[in-house]
């Protein structure tokens, strides 16, 4: 329903003057991110141009937005609660489309620039996720869940919302950068760019895809961890025999 | 020095995980524990997720366990009979506590069972072990000849079916209690990726009475293929065994332990057992008192 009626405004005005609509030519300063031994994280730079139609810029403020966002999952959420003194997992509710990652940056606070109902079509802001929450049907109650797995994400740094952060030059050119920390789940990211004009989004674009993956020998550990289970465990055991009888014989000699 | 843990997911700065090792190797040499009992807390502090911390804990007592057992068999510390009962039990329950991980972590309630487990049993081992020692130090200071324990095994063992003669260990016992034993301390290797040695050494001494000069070792020999054993069943099951961390905290470790045996020649033995005692309790206490405290995070995410 969301996304029919985003379409639905994202075609009405480009039918009416599809001359009008300025172009969006989006980058990203990488394509892939490959995680090796010394990933501390990463640095994503995101900028484009914006084409209009004859080359003039619009009169007044245009704002961009900027997303990159990972993949969705389904995930279970419990919460602790204090039973008899003691905090144990009391409660938990299911979600079946939590992005891994989502960062948002925008030219100025999304709530100057967009209305709530666009923000609610785009996705815009961590508020605004769709993160189809199931199994709770108290209003109050899936509120308290949904503020707490945006809460725990937004500390762990999987989850972020800056302000100010998009610079745009000369209506033209724009550039944000966002931050991944070393703890990003690995897939295909989409990195999407939004246009934004007296409140409404006149273009989005979101073309573009980031590749994070693990390469060389984290990649190896892991996909032997994973489907040859067997002979990594019994590798993990010779290693650290080696290692503890090595070590051993080392300083009996000192 | 950061270092991206390919299983736990997440980067650490190496050098911390290294003196994590080093200072759990010193207390292990000293005391002669596989000190998995610190290590696991410890990795949870500084942020590794539980399981992961519990199963690469495991990996690391192996290494740290072998040169022990090494220098125990050379000098006949080893019931080779026993260690094998123990071994046989210990595999057996590296099993249940694999299916007791599974059901655990469905129902979202593992840490808080490996909270509790921790609390309960450094706490009971811990005061135990410090009113011995306290006797002894106090025996010592006043001049008097500590009171030697009498070495009998427990009722409870006495009244099971079935004998055998273990010879090294100087006992006729059933081997039910000491397979009992084993699988105890299997699930406990399982779930909280220590090796069981501070479980092991007091049950064989004050359970099963065993002769004192074949505890340590025999208890290293267990812990050896048991925690072999857990780390197997965690690559099978969890796949938590992070090989890069138990590399690290090994490096770590076998240093550390060096110097705790090296340390241990300078100190008097009842003295370092009331030490080892206080370590034991204050991570009792500290685990004690994270159940109660309100937790930084009440909300946890498991992938579905």
């Amino acid at each position: 329903m969301m996304r029919l009626l985003a379409l639905l405004l994202f075609l009405l005005p480009m039918a009416a003057s599809a001359q009008s609509v300025p172009k969006l030519v989006p980058d990203v300063s990488q394509r892939e991110i490959n995680i090796q031994s010394g990933f501390t994280g990463a640095e994503m730079l995101l900028f484009g141009a914006i084409i209009y139609p004859r080359g003039v810029a619009p009169e007044g403020q245009v704002d961009v937005a900027v997303v990159l966002r990972g993949p969705t999952r389904a995930v279970t959420l419990r919460e602790k609660q204090n039973i008899a003194g003691i905090w144990i997992n009391a409660d938990s509710t299911d979600f079946r489309s939590v992005p891994a990652y989502y960062a948002i940056a925008s030219s100025r606070p999304l709530r100057e620039i967009v209305d709530s109902k666009t923000a609610a079509i785009y996705e815009l802001g961590l508020e605004r996720l769709q993160l189809s929450p199931s199994g709770e049907v108290d209003a109050a109650e899936q509120k308290r869940f949904v503020d707490g797995l945006v809460d725990l994400n937004r500390r762990n740094g999987l989850f972020r919302q800056e302000a100010g952060t998009v610079e745009i030059t000369d209506q033209v050119l724009y550039r944000a950068r966002l931050n991944i920390p070393s703890s990003v789940p690995v897939g295909t990211y989409t990195a999407e760019t939004l246009l934004i004009r007296n409140g409404r989004v006149i273009v989005a674009d979101d073309n573009v895809q980031v590749r994070i993956r693990k390469t060389g020998f984290e990649q190896l550990v892991t996909i032997m961890a994973q489907d040859f289970a067997f002979f990594y465990g019994a590798m993990a055991v010779l290693v650290s025999l080696l290692l503890g009888w090595f070590a051993g014989y080392v300083f009996q000699r000192l | 020095m950061d270092i991206y843990l390919p299983i736990a997911n997440l980067s650490v700065n190496a050098l911390v995980i290294i003196l994590l090792g080093g200072g759990v190797g010193v207390l292990s040499g000293m005391f002669g524990v596989g000190g998995g009992f610190l290590t696991t807390p410890l990795l949870i502090f500084y942020g590794i997720p539980p399981a992961v911390a519990a199963a690469s804990a495991s990996t690391q007592v192996t290494g740290a366990s072998v040169s022990g057992v090494f220098a125990h068999m050379n000098r006949g510390g080893v019931d080779f009979q026993m260690g094998a009962v123990l071994v046989f039990g210990g595999i057996f329950g590296t099993a249940a506590g694999a299916a007791i991980f599974e059901i655990l972590e469905a129902l979202g309630q593992i840490d808080t069972v490996i909270n509790i487990l921790y609390v309960v049993m450094l706490g009971g081992i811990g005061g135990l072990m410090a009113k011995e020692s306290l006797t002894s130090v106090s025996a010592s200071r006043a001049g008097k000849p500590v009171p030697a324990a009498k070495r009998r095994h427990h009722p409870l063992v006495a009244n099971l079916p079935m004998r055998w003669r273990f010879y090294r260990s100087g006992l006729y016992i059933s081997p039910l209690a000491p397979l009992i034993l084993g699988f105890i301390t299997g699930i406990m290797t399982m779930l909280l990726g220590v090796g069981g040695g501070f479980i092991m050494v007091p049950a064989m001494l004050y359970l099963l009475g065993m002769g004192a000069q074949v505890v340590v070792g025999t208890s290293l020999f267990q812990i050896l293929f048991v925690t072999m054993a857990s780390t197997m069943m965690h690559s099978l099951t969890t796949k938590a065994v992070d090989i890069v961390l138990a590399v690290f905290l090994l490096i770590g470790s076998v240093i550390g332990a060096q110097i705790g045996a090296r340390l241990a020649q300078r100190m008097r033995p009842d003295y370092l057992r009331l030490f080892l005692a206080v370590i034991v309790l204050l991570v009792a206490i500290r685990m004690a008192l994270g159940l109660g405290w309100r937790p930084d995070e009440i909300y946890t995410l498991q992938a579905l």
